[in-house]
């Protein structure tokens, strides 16, 4: 039992990694119709951000902070700048525009910070909290409670706040938004900075984990596009179940299912998730678009 | 005077001309009618006055040139465009599309007293605040999206065919409401109607189009006294 819940936890900590970073991918999904492959990187170089103010003494708690708003800010000059102009582009265009950035963002920390592979501060406690007879990872319970709060955080600025309200509106409905007054592609640009510093923010949580490096988001990114698919990838609730059943599927699976191992888990959990979208199609919480032909 | 006017207008998508040169004057605290049949040029010229669509030519609204502007700016000015298809945001809800109408007016106190004058002309909105207003019939949609364009406080209101597809008895329901708001709140109205002879009993003005120009325009009870030019023009 104590053994399950351990693994379960183990596998919300990763999932909410996933879950953040396919939130994302689906901020930008909704508004632009493509996926931004350049989402990881941005999250990665981020990271280094962080790394290189906490180099110079400063202390995380500051740290952390200002990585999250640079990374707002970055991405809403970004979207401004370099996307703006392919913004009513055919999607490959944009889609070849994020592969760009991916490139881009890759290359320039690599150029920047070289390819090292650097330990990262954790803001969590090293020594495992305990609960009954169960231990737990804090680094994991911190993790998970860090992307509960801005996940929750998002959702309530979606359902509750009048611009949240608006960059919903300009996402879905960008003719009849404008129409009444929302400049939809300043909407666009807020949800490229919502969606990098949701990304800049797992990547702060993982970098402890997996290390920081160059192409320590890579594997991340393809987890995350996977749970956003799953969900629905329209949909931010989706996006976040699809991303903690993952990683709580994947580490179950690995754990128990010893004949598939480590080795195949990730396999495992591609088959699994597209026999449920040979019967969901539109992933579990995805808005199924009618066609008539 | 005129508060909102268009002079020698011209409009264009892709590659073919529109509109080719329309004048129209939009007087202060008026119903102004736009008609003629399917590509006459009424939805164009509606979006030509709201910077929907690529445009030459004058946009005068309280005497300040307008044209070129986008439309959220236009929005912004106080010229609210009920555009075709009515602009619904199928999957809020009532209340959320309501508040979206809302959105350029900062002033929360003002949204809320705004909303329940509002109420008044639509009861029945506060019954269906929480639905998803794809949900709600033709005729409430079309509501929906009047009461959503006075959210904004309007100077002037621009309506593109508020009765395409409804039941007669609603749409004289609707036509109602517009007099009413024009003349209790003094908001000016531009009506794009195929329905000629209801227009012409609410407006006080009318165009009427043909090919993307005006082919004969003047008081409205003129147009609707004189059977020669209604048979040629308005096919009644």
């Amino acid at each position: 039992m104590n053994e399950l819940a351990q693994q379960i936890v183990s596998g919300l900590a990763t999932g909410s990694i996933y879950a953040s970073m396919a939130l994302a991918l689906v901020l930008i999904y909704r508004s632009m119709g493509v996926i931004n492959f350049a989402q990881g990187e941005m999250a990665m170089f981020s990271t280094y951000l962080a790394w290189q103010f906490a180099q110079q003494g400063m202390p995380l708690w500051i740290a952390f902070p200002l990585t999250i708003a640079i990374a707002f800010a970055g991405a809403v000059a970004l979207e401004r700048v370099v996307v703006r102009p392919v913004e009513r582009a055919a999607p490959l265009t944009v889609v070849i525009l994020c592969l760009g950035l991916l490139i881009t963002f890759n290359g320039l920390a690599g150029w920047i910070w070289g390819y090292t592979v650097r330990t990262f501060p954790s803001p969590f406690p090293t020594t495992p909290l305990h609960i009954g007879s169960a231990a737990f990872s804090s680094q994991d319970l911190g993790i998970i409670a860090v992307s509960l709060l801005s996940l929750g955080a998002i959702s309530l600025f979606f359902g509750k706040t009048k611009l949240g309200l608006a960059m919903r509106a300009a996402a879905l409905y960008p003719e009849s938004s404008r129409v009444l007054g929302v400049r939809v592609g300043w909407m666009l640009a807020l949800g490229w900075g919502m969606a990098a510093a949701v990304g800049a923010l797992s990547g702060l949580m993982v970098a402890p984990v997996v290390l920081l490096e160059p192409n320590m988001m890579q594997g991340i990114l393809v987890y995350a596009f996977a749970a956003a698919v799953l969900g629905g990838i329209d949909s931010p609730v989706g996006a976040v179940v699809g991303g903690l059943a993952l990683g709580v599927g994947l580490n179950l699976i690995g754990a128990y299912v010893p004949v598939i191992g480590t080795d195949l888990q990730l396999t495992t959990a591609f088959g699994i998730i597209i026999v449920i979208l040979l019967f969901r199609p539109a992933g579990l919480f995805g808005r199924r678009t009618m066609r008539r032909v | 005077m005129a508060l909102l006017e268009a002079r020698k207008l011209y409009a264009r998508y892709g590659e073919s001309d529109v509109l080719h040169g329309i004048d129209l004057e939009v007087a202060q605290g008026s119903i102004v009618a736009l008609l003629g049949a399917n590509g006459s040029g009424k939805t164009t010229t509606l979006r030509a006055l709201t910077g929907g669509v690529r445009t030459s030519g004058n946009v005068l609204f309280d005497d300040r040139e307008i044209a070129g502007l986008p439309p959220e700016a236009v929005a912004r000015l106080g010229i609210a465009h009920v555009p075709e298809g009515r602009g619904t945001l199928g999957s809020f809800t009532v209340r959320e599309n309501l508040s979206m109408g809302a959105y350029t007016i900062k002033d929360g106190k003002r949204s809320k007293a705004r909303y329940e004058k509002l109420v008044g002309y639509f009861p029945w909105l506060v019954d269906r605040r929480e639905q998803p207003a794809g949900l709600l019939s033709g005729g409430e949609q079309q509501m929906l999206a009047i009461a959503r364009a006075l959210m904004m406080e309007p100077r002037v209101i621009l309506l593109d065919e508020p009765s395409l597809g409804l039941a007669p008895i609603i749409v004289k329901r609707i036509f109602e409401i517009l007099r009413t708001i024009n003349r209790e709140d003094g908001v000016t109205i531009v009506i794009a109607e195929q329905d000629a002879a209801a227009a012409l009993a609410l407006a006080d003005t009318a165009y009427v189009l043909e090919v993307g120009r005006v082919a004969i325009s003047g008081p409205s009870a003129d147009l609707a006294g004189n059977e020669q030019l209604r048979k040629s023009y308005l096919g009644y």
